[in-house]
């Protein structure tokens, strides 16, 4: 079963709920991956000990002009829906601009004079941590000034394989990388604060979630900090909230310092265990 | 002067710095940059003046009624968006990355791209001057396209106001639309907390300001949530020449003048927070 953790809104904690899910799953003996698909800014390695069993680099096809061959036609140019072909016709002049190209081929498949052959560019990296014997993390990670992360995702959650109870950390949002990594969820918890911010990105997500189809529950982080239209909104959208985590000093200042609050605050685990329950009651169909 | 304000990790106070900034004391031209979750109109409720329709890229859709069921299509996509279902070709929404080579490739024309035309941008005024932004449809694509589009329209406003100073409230993360945000600006405010997932962040988004050689600032917001943390950040900022500006403590005064649709300047004008973010803002348009 795939669990996505995602929210609209950066920083409401997502990171917290995926760890402490993840640690708690752990203590409970059940088989667990976390993938950390912010491939962005991954944090999730911060809070374990793990042994890096396999790592791999996620490339990208980029396309290389042969230019004894090229006639300098422009139809590669002309399939490019990413401007990333710049030609000069009658200066004979053609160049490839590697941080837009998407990768899609449709430039070699255009080029009817043997002149566009491929390399490959390194977008990023999936890692893969063993924690415990029933338990690792894999990490997408893009490299710094790479402009999307989606394959770097895509690799990571294909990695994880189906086995188990699979948690999905996502990158906030709700674009493509957010699209990518629910995708693939049987289940998305959104994780929000009660504020104005917080409120109108949830919207956003919940809206999204809809259109793709998704069941989502809501669990409210730093409760207690600002008011209560959140709750009315949940009310009448009728979706359930799974948990609150009150606005607290000590979680705050345990998870500053790379701490998992179930571990040092275990009367979390029954928290966390209890919604894990119900999410499995709700959706039927897992198999762990 | 472009100040645009950014943080790696999300949820450290972007937003509220921004709109700070935006309400201290001079006209400015207000940008926020994070379309996937543009959260400043909250606070200022600005007229709309203009609308301007946004495409963010292109989807395939298939018509059956021509479709011959050949597969070329699918041996073409790079994108694993389309795969055969039931005996039928079918493409995936979520997957297809809008590069039009199965609409080339199809021997009898049954593919066709459709305009992803629900992403907007918005212009107008506030109280305090002008504003732009940006809505990205849910799961849309190019988020730093739109950024750009942005960006250029606030240029623009601010030539035709006479108003010198532009303020970029950015995205979470380090791609797209980041790199968007901060390529050319004069001065990067990187706001962070002092959390080790907020240090991990800021250096990835550290090296992504150097990479584009621009002027960067910190600011650490919530600085008494850890104050082991905060040295070191201040340690970590010296050591790369980089001026930490401004140091805040948690004040739930923030979240009230959120809450009443106020920038904390105007709520709390000579709050600890607000003096803070006064010579914050000092310092970076002193220094030209």
């Amino acid at each position: 079963m795939k669990i996505a953790i995602a929210s609209g809104k950066g920083g409401t904690g997502k990171t917290l709920v995926s760890t402490n899910l993840f640690y708690t799953l752990q203590q409970h003996g059940y088989r667990v991956k976390l993938i950390d698909c912010d491939a962005e800014e991954p944090n999730d390695l911060i809070f374990f000990k793990g042994i890096l069993s396999k790592s791999f680099c996620v490339n990208q096809k980029v396309p290389v002009i042969n230019e004894i061959n090229c006639t300098y036609c422009g139809k590669c140019h002309e399939y490019c829906n990413y401007n990333a072909i710049f030609i000069l016709p009658p200066s004979k002049v053609i160049k490839v601009i590697e941080d837009l190209c998407h990768g899609c081929g449709a430039c070699s498949a255009a080029c009817i004079y043997s002149a566009i052959t491929e390399k490959d560019v390194s977008l990023g990296t999936v890692s893969c941590f063993g924690i415990t014997e029933k338990t690792s993390i894999i990490e997408a990670k893009i490299n710094v000034g790479i402009f999307s992360p989606v394959s770097v995702i895509k690799a990571a959650i294909k990695e994880a394989g189906n086995e188990g109870i699979i948690i999905l950390d996502s990158p906030p949002g709700t674009s493509c990388p957010f699209i990518q990594t629910v995708a693939t969820a049987d289940y998305v918890i959104l994780v929000t604060e009660p504020t104005p911010f917080g409120l109108s990105d949830l919207k956003q997500s919940v809206e999204t979630l809809k259109t793709m189809g998704k069941t989502c529950g809501i669990i409210i982080n730093r409760a207690g900090l600002g008011n209560n239209d959140i709750y009315s909104y949940l009310n009448q959208e009728n979706i359930p909230i799974l948990m609150e985590i009150p606005f607290d000093k000590t979680i705050a200042s345990h998870y500053s310092k790379g701490e998992i609050v179930a571990k040092y605050m275990p009367e979390w685990q029954p928290q966390f265990m209890s919604m894990l329950n119900s999410i499995v009651e709700k959706d039927g169909n897992c198999s762990y | 002067m472009e100040i645009a304000v950014i943080s790696g990790k999300g949820g450290t106070g972007k937003s509220s710095i921004s709109a700070a900034f935006a309400t201290l004391s001079e006209k400015v031209v207000l940008a926020d940059c994070d379309v996937d979750a543009a959260n400043l109109h909250i606070l200022f409720n600005p007229s709309h003046d203009e609308e301007l329709v946004y495409a963010s890229g292109h989807k395939a859709t298939i018509n059956y009624n021509l479709c011959l069921n050949c597969g070329l299509c699918s041996n073409y996509c790079r994108f694993d968006a389309i795969s055969f279902q039931n005996n039928k070709v079918a493409i995936s929404e979520t997957s297809c990355d809008g590069c039009f080579l199965c609409s080339r490739v199809c021997p009898s024309k049954a593919i066709s791209m459709i305009r992803n035309d629900k992403s907007r941008m918005y212009s107008g005024s506030f109280r305090n001057g002008k504003m732009v932004y940006g809505r990205l449809a849910p799961g849309e694509e190019n988020s730093g396209k739109l950024v750009s589009i942005v960006r250029e329209k606030a240029k623009q406003i601010a030539a035709q106001s006479s108003i010198n100073t532009i303020i970029l409230d950015g995205p979470p993360g380090i791609g797209c639309a980041v790199i968007s945000t901060i390529t050319g600006v004069d001065h990067v405010l990187i706001v962070t907390e002092p959390t080790i997932s907020g240090m991990h962040d800021l250096q990835r988004t550290v090296e992504i300001t150097a990479k584009f050689n621009l002027k960067t600032w910190v600011l650490i917001n919530k600085y008494d949530l850890n104050f082991e943390m905060t040295k070191q950040i201040e340690v970590y900022c010296n050591d790369l020449g980089i001026k930490t500006i401004g140091k805040l403590l948690f004040n739930p005064q923030v979240v009230e003048a959120m809450i009443n649709c106020k920038s904390i300047v105007e709520w709390a004008p000579t709050s600890d927070v607000a003096e803070e973010i006064r010579a914050a803002y000092g310092m970076i348009v002193c220094n030209k």
